[in-house]
């Protein structure tokens, strides 16, 4: 009996202990103080360097930090001033002068003004070699294109969009470009073209690294892991990789001051974990919210649901070069074959709707004004006929496997519904496969996945030449079509720098895209987010850039 | 008994040698590359072309091999790609979190395992003895991450007693000069800390835990039922002695050879890292660390991290081959 109370006593004790210490706290559920908010983030951070990431969760962290000479007003792709205060574009459409914010000042109390925005500028074109690679300075390449010393495999300064940065005095910053671009003001408030201290990364080492002997970058500096400063509402505190990533209140900011003193964000992989980590307290909110977990956050009156407005597209892609989906009366009894309204409606829990074009709503020159497609078998069967094809028209339609994707939450289900509405139209689907990666979307790109494939664009940032230059600007092989003037247009559209017209140029391309039928969009997305419902001042944005410095706790 | 440690760890250079073949030729017939890792569907050919180059990878194999050797010859592990920080660095951060969690796990397991089966043991046939088994074969069947939402759903959503992710209270602030957040706290003496970190290991150590303890139930089960039936068990019994004596020295030390063997092969084990359970809880050891480079094709951690790893459980083998003389005499090595 002694033995047994032996082994029973330590956890005895235990049980006890846990029950004292867990009434000590309020309720069972811990309250953090109201001046911190703890974020519950996908992933650490992949460096706090943001012209060396492109994901997510490294931007949601140095969006706090840092500012751009633009920016966009919270939840929405309005641009507006940030650390430039007002701007000017010359009639080519080539030189930006920039007149900047006077008194700013980094976080180390480096003075933000020209000379800092060229040293930006400069170093980005300056990259060497190692940093050149898309993984690295992603947003550098799908925009500025060019370095000034390109290493093997990277464009040079004949390619470049970038020429020169220029400072007249302290507060006017004059940019030079090799050719109009008309996202100039939009890119440049792109995260990964915040202004950062030329101080400090100096003195860490933001580019510096050696190469081994197999060519392979080791970075030496600390800036991106330490030492990252920047003019915005927080500072860095410290990164416990894995466990916690710390902001303070930067007190001498410009703007309004942050509301909460601390933001911490807390690496939390798994969805299931993300969430009940919420419903204990642990953290105050979490981006990602899984479809399946809707209901459980509706209908917990602590919590609050928040929804990202959409900023994808799903579709399916028509490949042209296949006979005879070069005929257009085939392709429109493609758009009345698809019934993409029971799709949104059935596998999206209630957080898509039925797109009509290639760009989401809340983009320049979304227009009501489309050719619009609704589920008519009949009518396919009967533009069939008219295309003089025999019924039923077999059609090879892929879609991918081992995915989901905000836009294609299950991809086999949404294939299996579209299949099923063609086949009802007078197709016959021949059904194909492969992993998403690496196969599908390679096979995609290269226009050997079938007549018909499934896929979907998020975008990188708010212009509609991110959703439709991405597609029809120029000759594709995924869409195997060449349709000059509509390229054309797109061309103009991109070096147009009056706002007004560019609206109207790229309403017009979506006319001709919804006539033309090169592919069937058939959803936007609008991811969702949780908070506990003592969170206030969280502004959703389409392209995840939200300021914490507008949140608070009630 | 030096010889044999000495023999065991020269035994590692081919074991390791082998192993690196494995991992090198294992992580290159992944498909996918690092450049659609990190770019999905943004990735272009000619992106993926330039990282492959810039890591080397469109190098001839047997060139990228014997680049590879040589600088995990002199103990770079390279720097990984994802996270472009140091893989030791990153091992240095990871692996004490798994240690401590191992060690959670095998204190529950064994204090609950050993005497739950010497109790079956003693109650051969009883009802006790059933319920082990039916306990023993839940613990093995049942789904860690399953086990590990039910447990925080009912300790931590429901009740409120215990915290559900990570290894310590992010508002509470400590040094971490060990990386072994209990041992962090106590040199910190901050006991709340300590505190903390335990409540933060007691949901992940039940959880993983919960296959050993299973094994070790039904090891410990076995072992004493064996020993129980010996010549000197019966003669300890016949000359008089107090049962409980007997149990202790006689039976349960003679049977803890097997039970050693087993606890130490679920420490090698649990120390390669617990890819489920670390995921589950959000507690950034070895095992989530690895998940996240595969999914990443991060080539230089899993390089890295699967060697370092293999080392580790080559040495704790090690140690539990040693340990079988100092706890059975008829056994040392030095004497043979």
């Amino acid at each position: 009996m002694r033995g047994r109370l032996k082994f029973l006593l330590p956890l005895g004790v235990l049980l006890v202990a846990m029950t004292a210490t867990s009434l000590s706290t309020a309720g069972g559920h811990k309250q953090n103080a109201k001046d911190t908010l703890v974020f519950g983030a996908a992933a650490d951070p992949t460096l706090l360097d943001p012209s060396l990431v492109s994901d997510g969760e490294s931007f949601r962290v140095t969006a706090q930090i840092f500012e751009g000479l633009t920016t966009l007003k919270p939840g929405t792709l309005t641009v507006q001033p940030a650390l430039a205060t007002s701007w000017k574009v010359s009639k080519d459409g080539k030189t930006f002068t920039f007149l900047l914010r006077k008194g700013v000042k980094f976080h180390d109390g480096t003075a933000f003004d020209a000379k800092a925005v060229c040293f930006n500028f400069d170093r980005w074109y300056n990259f060497p070699a190692a940093l050149q690679s898309a993984s690295a300075s992603y947003y550098y390449n799908t925009v500025f294109v060019g370095f000034r010393h390109p290493g093997s495999g990277s464009a040079g300064p004949s390619k470049a969009l970038y020429k020169s940065c220029s400072a007249v005095g302290s507060s006017t910053a004059v940019i030079k470009l090799n050719q109009a671009f008309g996202p100039f003001i939009g890119v440049i408030g792109l995260e990964s073209f915040s202004m950062q201290s030329p101080t400090a990364m100096k003195k860490y080492g933001a580019d510096k690294g050696r190469l081994d002997s197999q060519g392979v970058f080791h970075a030496q500096g600390t800036y991106g892991t330490q030492h990252p400063v920047g003019t915005g509402a927080f500072k860095f505190v410290s990164w416990n990789v894995g466990n916690k990533l710390v902001l303070e209140r930067n007190d001498a900011y410009w703007g309004a001051k942050a509301h909460v003193k601390t933001v911490i964000f807390r690496p939390i992989s798994d969805n299931a974990a993300r969430l009940q980590a919420l419903q204990t307290g642990e953290i105050q909110g979490y981006d990602l919210v899984e479809p399946q977990d809707i209901s459980t956050i509706k209908s917990n009156h602590n919590l609050q649901l928040l929804s990202r407005p959409a900023f994808n597209v799903g579709y399916v892609g028509i490949n042209q070069a296949v006979k005879p989906f070069d005929n257009l009366k085939v392709r429109q009894a493609v758009a009345y074959g698809l019934d993409r309204q029971s799709v949104v409606k059935s596998f999206y829990g209630g957080r898509g709707v039925v797109a009509n074009e290639f760009e989401p709503p809340s983009l320049l020159g979304w227009t009501k004004n489309v050719t619009k497609y609704e589920y008519n078998p009949e009518k396919a069967k009967a533009l069939l006929k008219a295309a003089g094809v025999q019924m039923p028209l077999k059609v090879d339609f892929w879609y991918p496997t081992d995915i989901s994707r905000p836009y294609m939450p299950d991809p086999q289900r949404n294939f299996q519904a579209f299949a099923a509405s063609l086949n009802k139209s007078g197709f016959e689907v021949v059904p194909h496969s492969a992993p998403w990666r690496p196969d599908y979307v390679s096979r995609v790109d290269a226009g050997t996945a079938g007549a018909l494939n499934m896929i979907g664009w998020t975008g990188d940032y708010g212009d509609p030449d991110n959703f439709l230059g991405t597609f029809f600007r120029t000759p594709q092989k995924q869409w195997g079509f060449n349709n000059p003037k509509l390229f054309s247009l797109l061309n103009k559209a991109l070096v147009e720098t009056n706002g007004d017209v560019r609206a109207k140029l790229y309403a017009q391309a979506n006319k001709i895209i919804s006539d033309y039928v090169p592919g069937v969009p058939y959803v936007h997305t609008s991811p969702a987010l949780a908070f506990q419902k003592n969170v206030v001042g969280y502004k959703a944005s389409p392209v995840s850039l939200e300021p914490f410095a507008l949140v608070s706790i009630k | 008994m030096l010889r044999f440690v000495v023999r065991r760890l020269l035994l590692l250079v081919p074991i390791l040698l082998g192993l690196s073949i494995l991992v090198f030729g294992w992580i290159r017939a992944l498909p996918g590359s690092p450049a659609e890792a990190l770019l999905g569907e943004r990735a272009t050919p000619e992106s993926i072309r330039q990282i492959r180059h810039q890591y080397g990878l469109d190098r001839p194999l047997y060139s990228q091999y014997w680049a590879y050797l040589k600088t995990t010859a002199s103990f770079d592990f390279g720097t990984s790609i994802a996270s472009r920080r140091p893989v030791i660095t990153e091992i240095r951060e990871r692996f004490p979190a798994t240690v401590q969690l191992t060690l959670a796990a095998m204190v529950f397991s064994v204090a609950v395992g050993i005497p739950l089966g010497f109790l079956a043991a003693k109650r051969h046939g009883t009802i006790l003895d059933h319920a082990s088994l039916v306990l023993s074969l839940l613990g093995i069947s049942i789904p860690i991450f399953f086990l590990a939402l039910i447990l925080k759903y009912l300790f931590a959503v429901k009740l409120g007693w215990l915290p559900t992710v990570g290894q310590q209270d992010v508002l509470i602030d400590v040094p971490h000069p060990t990386n072994l957040y209990l041992l962090d706290a106590l040199i910190a003496g901050n006991f709340g800390a300590f505190w903390d970190v335990v409540k933060h290991l007691i949901l992940p150590g039940i959880a993983l835990g919960s296959i050993p303890l299973a094994i070790i139930a039904r090891i410990t089960r076995a072992a004493v039922l064996d020993v129980q039936n010996e010549d000197y068990v019966r003669t300890a019994r016949a000359k008089g002695m107090p049962p409980r004596i007997v149990d202790r020295r006689h039976v349960l030390r003679n049977a803890m050879l097997p039970i050693s063997t087993i606890v130490g092969l679920q420490v090698g084990l649990l120390l390669s890292g617990a890819i489920l359970t670390e995921t589950v809880f959000a507690y950034p050891g070895i095992g989530s660390w690895l998940r996240q480079a595969i999914s990443n094709r991060d080539f230089p951690v899993l390089q890295g991290g699967i060697l370092f790893v293999a080392v580790i459980v080559v040495f704790v083998n090690l140690l539990v081959d040693v340990s079988y003389g100092l706890l059975n005499p008829r056994i040392r090595l030095a004497r043979r």
